[in-house]
């Protein structure tokens, strides 16, 4: 567990612009990152140190900026200011060798096996992994039926198996399991750790703390724009690094 | 009032008669509007695609030129093309002049404008949803053109429709560049203009009547297609 | 002006339509709208095809537009009713010579009410002034049609000016001969009509002829093929053949036997051979 945690610093090099190659996942190192609207900034001087490997669950309350730190690793949006360095790579170098779960997925008005089609055409994927990656997911059944008529569940399962028919090195989710029957949670779960334990880097934003607390390697706790507390899950819930984190977990409300 | 009942009688007669002229105006009809409203298709997707997911300086004032060329006067769309295809224009040496190719060509241009000025709005709404997901999945611009095509193909449907619609409705482009010669660029609007100007006007009410029954079976074709795929959540 | 290139519409619809090429013994007239409304054409070629294989096709458009088609060489053949401009025609080298065809009249029809009381007139100068003084509606084509410059010649001879109260009693619809019947009859303005397309009109209403029989209403059809040395597209053979035909006996008697309602429409006048 210490290599999740273990401070590199910061790579010697520049960060390059061009596409990162595939390979295994990279330490992230985020420096000062501001993030403004206007005047109100969302980020606010967020500094944040990862390792190569294992399930980092993102908490905080809602405006916290989880959604949208996740959408600056990936590389969708660009920062104000400060820095994301991916192993020597920037955010848009690395958008390829990432997948991001949204919390509402996006699908295709196909068939269930046409949205997975799509992807392995577009990223020049082998076209029989398709039904593997469907069993994976436990949708081989449903591949003839549209993918809009899916249930919750269902739906967020397909955009996983869509998410990790690119390949990724990182998964990046969004709380894909809002909203979700505990069943179908348990499931999106069993899928992301199965990822893990392959060695795909995951970085999950959640706000469930039963799921954190299954999941976690260790937790990042943002408020207010900043990191205010990152430790391994075994410290954090027993006892949380700052009060704000304190108050989250007892379900009072932070603001 | 009169008239009314007698063309409603006369549309049925004719119908039933299997009239050979008749029918050689029908088909010409749908000949000359299908195959512009494809074509229309062909030139006008890619041009609303581009414009839809495409973010350059002026293209605000593309949609409004777009948009208002979908106003575009068919006569003077008419004019324009037998300026051009006239013996003494500059396309004359084609000899294209009063054939149904004049025809698809003035009908081309006079619905290409809408199918672009649409499918932009169609493919626009769809990109609005589909385009975080596919920078996520880092497809090139031609992908997302594609697949955004791909998917809102039935709603595209109902566009080309619209095309097809203002162009068999259409008379002041063909009766200009096809000439209204009998047996060779006759269709359903031209035709009626001439009944109209013999003052046979329940003749020219009963060929209205017609071309509103095909227009009418065109757009029940293609509501069904729509709605099956509606009903597989393919809209 | 400018012209914006059509280039990949005509390419496009090429690919699509290819099939569309006009017939190698065909030829085009253009021609006024009366032949063709009155179904003079529909009689006449599926004769004149039979004994010469030409397939003739009519673009049938007002005298003016027609000469300007032809001037444009869009056509073979013109077919027109106004002496002078066909003349002007040829002077300029578009046409290789007129030739008389045949004729009809020019008749004025009006409702039943006839509210200017020119019923059996037959000096149209005369009715046209009593139109006038009652403010009587009258309807025109306002095309500058052989019909429209054959009208505005008999009010310049009666002395009125009809274009002075344009809107008010005057109509003028800038429109074909049975468009303006329509809308003069929508209307219950008198119009002027030739009498071949007033015979075969459907639409009259309790509209009868008002005023006819003055040798000023006579109706004089030319024939003209295109000249080549301007339009060198012009099928000039048979062009020939056809206006030949309509000059010769054959053509003349089959012109004189159409019959609408048992009238005849048009009487040939072809000069003698």
């Amino acid at each position: 567990m210490s290599d999740v945690l273990s401070m590199t610093g910061a790579p010697a090099k520049e960060p390059a612009h061009r596409p990162a190659q595939r390979g295994a996942p990279p330490p992230l190192e985020v420096r000062d990152l501001v993030l403004r609207f206007g005047e109100a900034a969302v980020l606010d001087g967020l500094s944040l140190t990862l390792g190569p490997r294992g399930c980092t669950m993102i908490m905080g309350p809602n405006g916290a900026g989880k959604s949208l730190l996740l959408k600056l690793l990936h590389g969708l949006l660009p920062p104000t200011s400060g820095r994301i360095d991916w192993g020597g790579h920037t955010a848009p170098a690395m958008t390829a060798r990432q997948a991001l779960v949204f919390q509402k997925p996006v699908l295709l008005r196909r068939s269930v096996a046409a949205n997975i089609d799509f992807v392995l055409k577009a990223r020049r994927k082998d076209p029989a992994r398709r039904d593997g990656l469907l069993a994976h997911v436990g949708l081989a059944h449903k591949a003839g039926q549209p993918a809009r008529l899916l249930s919750g569940g269902e739906a967020q399962r397909l955009a996983l198996a869509r998410a990790l028919a690119t390949d990724p090195d990182v998964l990046l989710l969004d709380e894909p399991t809002a909203s979700l029957d505990p069943a179908s949670v348990l499931a999106i779960e069993g899928i992301v750790a199965q990822a893990r334990d392959r060695g795909v880097r995951i970085i999950f934003v959640t706000h469930d703390v039963g799921q954190a607390r299954r999941m976690a390697d260790d937790v990042v706790f943002l408020h207010r724009g900043r990191v205010s507390a990152h430790s391994p899950a075994h410290d954090f819930f027993p006892e949380p690094a700052c009060d704000a984190a304190r108050a989250y977990l007892d379900g009072r409300i932070v603001v | 009032m009169q008239s009314i009942i007698d063309a409603l009688g006369l549309a049925f007669a004719l119908v039933f008669s299997a009239d050979a002229d008749l029918l050689e105006i029908v088909l010409l009809s749908l000949r000359v509007s299908l195959t512009a409203a494809a074509v229309a298709c062909v030139i006008g997707l890619p041009i609303g695609a581009l414009v839809a997911i495409g973010r350059f300086r002026g293209r605000n004032a593309v949609l409004i030129v777009m948009n208002a060329l979908m106003g575009l006067p068919p006569v003077v769309v008419g004019l324009l093309v037998y300026l051009h295809l006239s013996r003494s224009g500059p396309l004359g040496f084609l000899g294209l002049l009063y054939t149904p190719t004049a025809m698809i060509i003035a009908q081309t241009i006079l619905i290409a404008p809408i199918v672009a000025a649409l499918s932009r709005q169609v493919l626009e709404d769809l990109h609005a949803e589909y385009a975080e997901q596919f920078r996520s999945l880092c497809l090139t611009r031609i992908q997302t053109v594609r697949a955004l095509i791909w998917d809102a193909r039935y709603s595209l449907l109902t566009v080309g429709l619209a095309g097809f619609g203002r162009a068999v409705a259409e008379v002041g482009a063909v009766i200009i560049v096809g000439g209204n010669i009998d047996h060779m660029t006759r269709v359903m609007t031209t035709a009626i203009a001439l009944e109209t100007s013999r003052g046979d006007l329940a003749l020219a009410l009963a060929l209205g009547i017609i071309l509103l029954v095909i227009s009418l079976g065109v757009n029940a074709a293609v509501q069904s297609v729509r709605m099956t795929a509606a009903r597989q959540a393919y809209v | 002006m400018p012209r914006p290139t059509l280039g990949p519409a005509v390419a496009a619809a090429l690919l699509f339509a290819g099939s569309a090429m006009a017939q190698d013994q065909s030829i085009i007239i253009q021609s006024t709208t009366s032949t063709a409304n009155s179904g003079l054409y529909d009689y006449l070629l599926p004769i004149f095809q039979d004994q010469t294989g030409i397939k003739v096709n009519v673009v049938a458009v007002g005298t003016g537009q027609a000469i300007r088609n032809a001037e444009n060489c869009d056509g073979d053949v013109l077919l027109v009713h106004a002496k002078p401009s066909e003349e002007a025609f040829v002077a300029a080298g578009f046409g290789t010579e007129r030739t008389d065809l045949m004729y009809n009249d020019f008749v004025i029809v009006g409702p039943a009410e006839d509210p200017a009381d020119v019923d059996g007139m037959d000096d149209v100068q005369g009715a046209l002034m009593e139109i006038a003084v009652n403010s009587a509606l009258f309807a025109s084509r306002g095309d500058d049609s052989g019909t429209h410059k054959k009208e505005m010649a008999l009010w310049a001879d009666s002395g009125v000016d009809p274009t002075a109260a344009s809107g008010e009693w005057y109509r003028e619809t800038g429109s074909g001969m049975g468009a303006t019947l329509n809308a003069g009859i929508g209307m219950g303005a008198y119009v002027m009509t030739d009498r071949a397309t007033w015979i075969s009109f459907a639409n009259k209403q309790d509209y009868a002829i008002k005023v006819q029989g003055d040798a000023d209403m006579f109706n004089q059809y030319g024939v003209i093929p295109v000249n080549p040395e301007k339009c060198p597209s012009v099928n000039i053979a048979a062009a020939r053949t056809f206006a030949d035909w309509l000059l010769s006996g054959a053509g003349q008697e089959a012109i004189g036997a159409y019959k609408v309602a048992d009238q005849q429409l048009f009487f040939p006048n072809a000069p003698d051979n």
